[in-house]
């Protein structure tokens, strides 16, 4: 079936806001977010990048993250064919005010980000029992 | 008589990223087969040798089939996108699925030679020359 196949996924270069100060190709990394009851869950694909070159940030409300490739690992490499660009990885997500900026996980497993982000305990849905 | 509904639109999509594929390059084209075509690949030289590398986030390597004859490679696999529970989902840009491509190369492969490494993400085969098809320096007499 059509839909049981891996479809192509176009990689999205990042257009950003501010301009960065040195050239390089950055990329929109592909997201998913889910929510549940107590966290929010950032799942980020970032292939070829090593967890020491991931930076996560959260200022002013915004979780901002940014991977960056060892080019070096290409050199003396030379292109045959190429079907995809390589680049670092960039993406910025403006977080409601229900985040606890304190509590906040990361893992990094076959190229795949995981973040969980808590919600702060008051913004959690809280059933209250009639006495 | 049996009717398949298919998407004409997913069909013509399909027929024009087959079309752009034979148009965009010559290198790994009569591909014998294949569904599912992606991930994309790339391919480097590395002195006699040949190197092609993939990425294939979120794909484990249990998950990943490599073959590898004379000319001919083939990559199958499958990435599991993991559903969240009971989590409701704000975003889905990850797409999972079955792909399984195989390649035909302009150079002869020698098989037992092949290395394939996965990390992070990377799918990266290590595709030695055949010591047969490699260019001979001819010395003049």
């Amino acid at each position: 079936m059509a839909d049981q196949s891996l479809q192509v996924q176009e990689k999205k270069e990042l257009v950003p806001k501010g301009e960065k100060t040195f050239p390089a190709r950055y990329y929109v990394p592909v997201t998913d977010i889910y929510e549940t009851e107590d966290a929010l869950t950032v799942v980020m694909e970032v292939p070829g990048v090593d967890r020491n070159d991931i930076e996560v940030k959260v200022e002013n409300d915004q979780l901002s993250i940014e991977a960056r490739i060892d080019f070096s690992k290409y050199e003396g490499m030379e292109p045959l064919h190429t079907e995809y660009n390589v680049g670092h990885f960039a993406r910025t997500f403006a977080l409601s005010q229900v985040i606890d900026q304190q509590q906040i996980g990361a893992s990094l497993e076959d190229g795949v980000l995981t973040l969980r982000l808590k919600k702060v305990q008051k913004a959690q849905p809280r059933q209250i029992t009639i006495q | 008589m049996a009717f398949v509904f298919t998407d004409p639109f997913e069909t013509l999509v399909n027929f024009q990223r087959a079309l752009d594929q034979l148009r965009d390059s010559s290198w790994l084209d009569a591909g014998p087969s294949g569904h599912g075509v992606f991930p994309p690949l790339n391919v480097f030289r590395k002195g006699h040798d040949v190197v092609v590398v993939a990425e294939v986030p979120g794909v484990k390597k249990s998950d990943l089939r490599i073959e590898a004859k004379s000319r001919t490679f083939r990559i199958a696999g499958t990435r599991t996108v993991a559903p969240q529970g009971t989590a409701s989902a704000h975003r889905r840009e990850r797409r999972g699925g079955s792909f399984d491509r195989t390649i035909t190369l302009p150079i002869e492969i020698d098989a037992d030679g092949v290395k394939a490494e996965c990390r992070d993400g990377i799918l990266a085969l290590y595709l030695p020359r055949a010591e047969r098809d490699r260019p001979r320096a001819i010395a003049i007499d």
